[in-house]
């Protein structure tokens, strides 16, 4: 028995001494590979690894003379700043924005490519298919703060959108001033900019499909509306799942960039997120350990509803990210 | 293939094609509405009405006082600056950063692959970014827009696996002949991952084109502002041209159709080039998501 235990001791010391040997030759073998890989390995623990570190600031009454580490904790053991958020009169309003923008965005933004893949897939001129993709992705091409100034520009009360409006005969109004348009304007130009381009996964997806398939659906006589529906479909579903994991674990998510570019204090009744509250409260109002408390609780909350997406989508098809 | 088609079917298609051919319309109608009203004088734009289907009139003088705009002048330079110095980071780390990835027989792959992987799902968020690139002296300079983002992991990623693809025989070439790593990924990985190389370049540039929130959090001073910084600031937060000496009964007029010709300048060469590349954003896409 004695004897088995330091055996067992001495195997693990040996391997220890084995594993460092190893390595050392590894890293004169390797030298030069290591060596290109240094500039990476300092990106990486200055640039992201430092950042994160700084994330100790959340449960900390952070003073920029103190320095992150030597600021004292906060009270509640370290968590009075999440019982802030979550007792402020804000943290409702903020979630129910977050959510809904979110919610509304995939139940809207999510089937609309899928559409359009399918419906380019039904033409059958190919030089009008090929004008309309590329009319359709050159919103993509057109940044984000040119986008939303067009938008400004249209929202305006003698703008395009109210032109339009008036030749039907409905009152000018001023729809960036007014929060029950915000969520319709965000959603709707997030699908004018992203439709086309994210068709193009499921148009790969839908080319893939053996035509034979659709000859023989067409000549059991099957009309069009069958076809998607039994043969397109299915074989696109793999694609879809995993693209609709990937939108559900974001929902807690949503970018501050067009939403700081489009609001102001008139609409933060239904505009203001997490995300853009982060922003103000952080680098406007310069309250960094609240702010980074409130960003951290939202990051794990986002993290979870990955996990769960992928598990429950584990359960229900085959298909996983991980 | 069918030869005939039923009259469901044909009545099917034309719908389609109709369907297809408004949404086609509605996807470029801003841009040609801001191509109109930069055009349009001014006097006439304040009597019009409704939609604009060609310009009122014709005249150059929106293009000439964009050109007169000293804003827009050094957000270009500084935009440029940014996109071609950034450009040299971006391409030069990521590549280092997947040339190791991609090399087999290296003890501490592991190590570094999940060092790495793992900035995918946690980051340090706003305030702990801001207060780092604070720290490290950059507030306040262009490099705080150079520096921080000098690796997009998955950009790495995607590389990694095209490095992956090339066959070993190419580099053991070069190590039969006393070349080590340095020689290998300079004379042999990134001259044959030409269209990578393309890719990287186009998502790097893109990126750096549109930013504008990092301008917005580092940068102070107004003549260090990108192009989208500005734009930001003229078109959005609606800080009005400097017009005087132009005829001032329709100033808000030419305001709008000054703004136009912003949007149109600063947006149209990118229309111009994008066709031409599409397919090098359509091939990082596809090997994307296949990795996805």
């Amino acid at each position: 028995m004695a004897q088995h235990l330091s055996t067992g001791y001495l195997t693990r010391q040996g391997k220890l001494q084995r594993f460092k040997s190893r390595l050392v030759t590894d890293m004169k073998h390797n030298y030069t590979l290591y060596l290109l890989v240094l500039p990476v390995i300092a990106y990486y623990i200055v640039f992201r690894y430092f950042p994160i570190g700084g994330i100790q600031i959340a449960f900390k009454d952070y003073k920029p003379a103190l320095g992150i580490f030597g600021s004292p904790w906060t009270i509640h053991y370290g968590f009075g700043h999440f019982i802030d958020f979550v007792t402020n009169p804000y943290f409702e309003r903020l979630l129910r924005n977050t959510v809904l923008i979110s919610f509304y965005s995939l139940l809207f933004g999510f089937p609309a490519p899928i559409v359009l893949a399918i419906m380019l897939s039904e033409l059958r001129g190919r030089k009008y298919k090929k004008v309309v993709q590329t009319l359709t992705y050159f919103p993509h091409f057109i940044s984000t703060v040119v986008v939303c100034g067009i938008i400004t520009q249209f929202a305006l009360s003698d703008g395009l959108f109210n032109q339009i409006g008036q030749l039907f005969g409905a009152q000018p109004v001023s729809f960036l001033q007014k929060p029950e348009y915000f969520r319709t304007i965000y959603v709707g130009s997030g699908i004018w900019q992203g439709v086309g381009w994210s068709s193009i996964i499921y148009l790969a997806a839908i080319a893939s499909v053996n035509s034979e398939v659709y000859e023989a659906a067409a000549l059991d006589g099957a009309g069009r509306m069958r076809r998607i529906i039994h043969v397109t479909l299915p074989h696109i579903e793999p694609t879809i799942v995993l693209m609709l994991i990937m939108s559900v674990g974001n929902i807690m998510n949503v970018g501050s960039e067009k939403v700081l570019l489009l609001y102001n204090p008139s609409i933060y009744e239904t505009a203001d997120v997490i995300s853009t509250y982060v922003y103000r409260r952080g680098l406007l109002e310069f309250n960094f350990s609240f702010s980074t408390a409130v960003n951290l609780m939202n990051s794990v909350i986002n993290f979870l509803m990955v996990l769960g997406a992928n598990a429950i989508s584990r359960k229900v098809s085959e298909t996983s990210l991980f | 293939m069918l030869n005939k088609r039923s009259k469901a079917e044909w009545f099917g298609d034309s719908i389609n094609v109709m369907i297809l051919g408004f949404l086609s319309l509605i996807m470029l109608y801003p841009m040609l509405y801001e191509l109109f009203m930069s055009f349009s004088v001014a006097s006439q734009v304040a009597k019009h009405r409704g939609v604009l289907l060609w310009p009122l009139g014709f005249t150059l003088t929106p293009y000439r006082l964009v050109f007169a705009e000293k804003t827009i002048i050094s957000g270009y330079r500084n935009t440029f600056f940014v996109l071609s110095i950034g450009l040299v980071f971006n391409i030069t780390f990521t590549s280092l950063g997947a040339y190791f990835l991609s090399r087999k027989n290296v003890m501490l792959f592991k190590p570094v692959m999940i060092m790495i992987l793992i900035t995918m799902y946690f980051s340090g968020g706003l305030v702990p970014t801001w207060l780092n690139v604070n720290n490290l002296g950059l507030y306040n300079t262009l490099w705080a827009l150079i520096i921080p983002g000098a690796i997009n992991t998955f950009n790495l990623i995607l590389l990694r696996s095209y490095f992956l693809s090339i066959p070993d025989s190419l580099l053991e070439s070069v190590f039969i002949d006393g070349g080590g790593h340095f020689t290998a990924l300079f004379k042999v990985v990134i001259p044959v991952s030409l269209p990578a190389m393309m890719v990287m370049i186009l998502y790097y540039g893109v990126g750096h084109w549109n930013s504008w929130f990092d301008a917005l959090i580092y940068l102070r001073t107004r003549d260090l502002w990108p192009l989208q910084m500005v734009l930001r600031d003229i078109l959005i937060q609606g800080t009005d041209l400097d017009i005087r000496g132009e005829e001032l009964i329709n100033y808000e007029q030419l305001q709008e159709t000054t703004k136009a010709a912003i949007v149109i300048i600063t947006t149209v060469p990118i229309l111009m080039i994008y066709p031409f590349l599409q397919k090098y954003f359509i091939a990082g896409l596809m090997v994307g998501s296949l990795k996805g």
